[in-house]
């Protein structure tokens, strides 16, 4: 009886939901029609950072390309590497909230019923104790890979970081103990409708204290590769942030085989002589679009585009070296421009070729403000101030 | 006592040796037990020990086995019949209050509803519906003052509605529009009013804890300065999964320390996302870690409006005695809903399960079935509520989605009391930017458009 006519006025709540939906979709349709250019949403298929067909593969430094490789979106390689590392350490665990489902973002799919509830489990709801658990095991020998379900839920877990994972190795001096194998993923950045608790991208927190590795990857295939790195070869703590927008969004062919990408090296995406612009993570989409409208538009331009991979510590050499050779940087990033990781890139870079610069190095970034709901397309980084910025800084 | 000892040091003054620092000195002051007070007396039967001054001593090495100890009891008024199950129950509201919360407890459901399915359409980004939470929050919101502050978790709609939020203050939320008291800055659900005494739901779980238990303390002082005030309480709503925070246990112990008048009430609806009760703890519920903490503790059948009513009232009277203390409630449910819009909760759980629970029981139709009996509603008058409602939430919703967005420029207000020279700044080459770039951005959706990033 109660299940029926919730049923019916269910239906009936539809129905007049539509009418007034057809309404408003029309008025919405009529008020304005911009011509955009640039702050057009990023073509996924088309893009040159994703390996659309396998051909492409060899042409990305460290990507394996004669085995098979498989169309994987970014959390389907997360998911792969996790399962590459499950089954190529016993010591290797997975565990956060909601992981034993498969974690809400689907990174975890499958992986209690592949590897058991000894490894793959899910946790009470706090943070402070997935991270202090984690360090325990790390501490005795196991590589926990730690889900924070999302980074903007971190903070619990700060001290456990801070005081803890980072000066581990520094506190235990001649005992050797460390975390190496200690990975603490978590997905971050804006998707159009986070507001403040769900767009937040700390990473220029973690950079200040030295101890971690901070790694944000690009892509699928990066991710797959860069992770593995973190879990099975890195002797030292890492904290891994995933763009969460491209869980979904950025699908390309991922090799098959297991393969590491190395950390804390930067790679240079595309070649250029006048302008050098370092970035990470999802603006690196934008880069590449607001790039590709500025060559467009000024005939001889060449930019040249890093992905920093490893926010801390960071590629140092291949950033200095593409600086001193085109004369101009400009950094991009979401997390807010204030004491942000472009601060650290332009102080470093202005110290070491301050006489090769021919203009200041530009900072695009967050501003400094929260990610408000209505706002968030305005408070980060897009395609038309890139664009902007790349022509500002060439003409300086 | 910190700076008194930083400024001898830096006027290089010395310190009587034989004189314990200032700040070691204020913990002798009288009244506050020290350890070597605690002498035992020949023979006692326990030793004052500083930290368990009654425990007996035995002789029999035994560890204590929670499973041994009975679960704490749930107490109901009303039982899922709609029958009076306490003899000592005695309704204390007017036929007319009874249907005014029943109301209530309907309209957010209705809204729940069409406000779920609004966002599967793509009207609104987002939304939490509290599916089977109605008595629990509707409940206990209807015994409070109106002068008592309230920190939500996020899905206690039940209680802005039962405290007197309009509907168009929940669709102007929702909507995030130019009378959004939230100035469009906070995603659907994140309610907040100041003249119902709520603060402003914050995303982050377990965070309003300690914070309540700060508030509670602060309207103690504010008595105690001046005691024409009413008595006042805060009231901290969480789910069981929050209570696994560090925040919590700060929360408890801290109210419970410093006798802070708050009330706790925790919605055990069994699920924090996928997570179940077993994955989140191992002890009694919630509600045994009031005990542990020091602090009067009920556990209640949340899905009785009567049962919620009355533990809520009477943890108000006890929060209040003794110049403040908090009050812990674990209020038993079961969420029904998905844990959100962006949930699918049968990748986690059979759908059966949810339909058994609804079909045994449910707050809503559990008061229904006890106003029938007492012969104060009808078909009839359920048919007619439920229609009307319904028009009213529709009315509210398509007027707050005609609405135009907040001004673009509080993107950068609030941030401090007064915007920094490097926020001006920041404003004033956005607003450079957007007109450089007029066609890149839609700005006719915002109010004032471009113009409110003048200076």
């Amino acid at each position: 009886m109660a299940n029926r006519f919730h049923r019916l006025t269910l239906a009936r709540h539809r129905r007049l939901l539509d009418s007034h939906t057809r309404y408003y979709a029309s008025q919405a349709a009529l008020a304005s029609t911009p011509v955009r250019r640039l702050n057009v949403p990023i073509e996924f298929g088309s893009t040159p950072l994703l390996h659309h067909t396998a051909k492409t593969l060899s042409k990305t430094p460290g990507l394996p390309s004669s085995g098979a490789s498989s169309r994987l979106n970014l959390f389907q390689a997360v998911n792969a590497a996790l399962r590459t590392a499950l089954a190529a350490s016993d010591r290797v665990l997975c565990f956060g909230e909601d992981v034993a489902f498969g974690g809400v973002f689907r990174c975890t799919a499958g992986l209690q019923d592949e590897f058991g509830k000894l490894r793959v489990f899910n946790t009470p709801l706090t943070e402070q104790g997935i991270v202090g658990a984690a360090i325990g095991a790390a501490a005795e020998g196991r590589k926990p890979v730690v889900e924070i379900q999302f980074a903007d839920y971190v903070f619990p877990a700060f001290d456990q970081i801070v005081n803890e994972a980072a000066k581990f190795r520094y506190r235990e001096g001649e005992t050797g103990a460390n975390l190496g194998g200690l990975v603490i993923r978590m997905p971050c950045g804006g998707v159009g409708h986070g507001a403040l608790y769900h767009t937040q991208s700390p990473e220029a927190l973690f950079c200040h204290v030295p101890g971690f590795r901070v790694v944000m990857p690009r892509s699928p295939s990066q991710a797959k590769g860069l992770l593995l790195s973190a879990i099975l070869e890195s002797k030292d703590p890492v904290i891994f942030m995933e763009p969460k927008i491209l869980y979904r969004a950025a699908v390309e062919e991922v090799p098959d085989e297991a393969y590491t990408l190395p950390l804390s090296k930067a790679e240079v995406i595309k070649t250029g002589a006048d302008l050098t612009i370092i970035s990470y993570g999802r603006p690196l989409y934008m880069c590449a679009a607001a790039i590709e409208a500025a060559e467009k538009d000024r005939p001889g331009l060449s930019v040249e585009l890093v992905d920093l991979r490893t926010i801390y510590p960071w590629d140092r050499q291949t950033v200095i070296e593409s600086v001193v050779k085109t004369g101009r940087a400009i950094v991009v990033h979401e997390s807010m421009v204030n004491f942000g990781v472009g601060a650290e890139i332009a102080a470093t870079v202005q110290e070491a070729g301050f006489l090769r610069l021919k203009a200041p190095v530009k900072r695009i970034a967050g501003l400094t403000t929260h990610t408000g709901l209505a706002y968030e397309k305005y408070v980060l980084p897009d395609v038309a101030r890139i664009y902007d910025g790349i022509l500002a800084t060439v003409d300086y | 006592m910190r700076a008194r000892i930083f400024s001898h040091a830096r006027r290089g003054l010395t310190r009587p040796k034989h004189r314990s620092p200032p700040a070691l000195r204020s913990v002798q002051h009288p009244g506050i037990r020290a350890g070597s007070s605690l002498s035992q007396r020949p023979d006692a039967q326990f030793l004052a020990f500083p930290g368990a001054v009654k425990s007996a001593f035995t002789s029999s090495l035994k560890f204590s086995v929670p499973n041994e100890y009975p679960a704490m009891e749930t107490y109901r008024a009303v039982d899922q019949h709609g029958e009076v199950v306490d003899r000592s129950f005695t309704p204390d509201l007017s036929d007319d209050k009874v249907v005014r919360i029943y109301k209530n407890m309907l309209l957010i459901s209705t809204m729940d509803m069409i406000m779920f399915d609004a966002q599967r359409q793509g009207r609104i980004s987002f939304y939490m519906v509290s599916a089977g939470e109605e008595a629990l929050t509707v409940g206990s919101a209807s015994v409070l003052e109106k002068g008592d502050v309230v920190f939500c978790q996020y899905r206690e709609q039940g209680v802005f509605v039962e405290r007197g939020f309009g509907l168009d203050e929940f669709m102007n939320q929702l909507f995030a529009n130019n009378k959004d008291p939230g100035r469009g800055r906070n995603m659907p659900v994140h309610y907040g009013s100041a003249a119902l005494n709520i603060h402003t739901i914050s995303s982050p779980l377990a965070t309003q804890l300690p914070q309540a238990a700060g508030a509670a303390y602060a309207l103690k002082m504010q008595r105690a300065i001046d005691p024409s005030i009413p008595p006042r309480v805060v009231v901290a709503y969480f789910g069981e999964g929050a209570a696994s925070e560090g925040d919590f246990h700060a929360a408890l112990n801290i109210a419970a320390t410093r006798s802070c008048p708050a009330i706790y009430i925790c919605r055990n609806n069994g699920y924090a996302i996928s997570t179940p009760t077993l994955d989140q703890y191992r002890g009694d519920g919630i509600a045994s870690r009031g005990i542990g903490y020091g602090i009067e503790t009920i556990r209640v059948d949340g899905n009785d409006i009567w049962a919620v009513r009355e533990a809520t009232k009477k943890a108000r009277e006890l929060a209040l005695q003794d110049g403040g203390k908090p009050v812990l409630i674990e209020a038993m449910t079961y969420r029904v809903s998905h844990h959100s819009t962006s949930d699918d909760s049968f990748a986690y759980r059979a759908k059966v399960e949810v339909e058994d629970w609804k079909r045994r029981d449910n707050p809503i139709a559990r008061l229904r079935k006890w106003m029938e009996a007492k012969g104060i509603w009808s078909d009839a008058k359920e048919k007619e509520s439920r229609e009307s409602i319904r028009r009213d939430v529709l009315k509210a919703f398509s007027e707050a989605e005609k609405v135009q967005k907040p001004p673009i420029r509080y993107m950068f207000e609030d941030v401090y009391e007064e915007m920094t020279p490097e926020l001006k700044e920041q404003m004033a080459e956005l607003k450079d930017h957007l007109e450089k770039y007029p066609g890149e951005y839609e700005l006719a959706e915002f109010e004032g458009g471009r113009d409110s990033l003048n200076p």
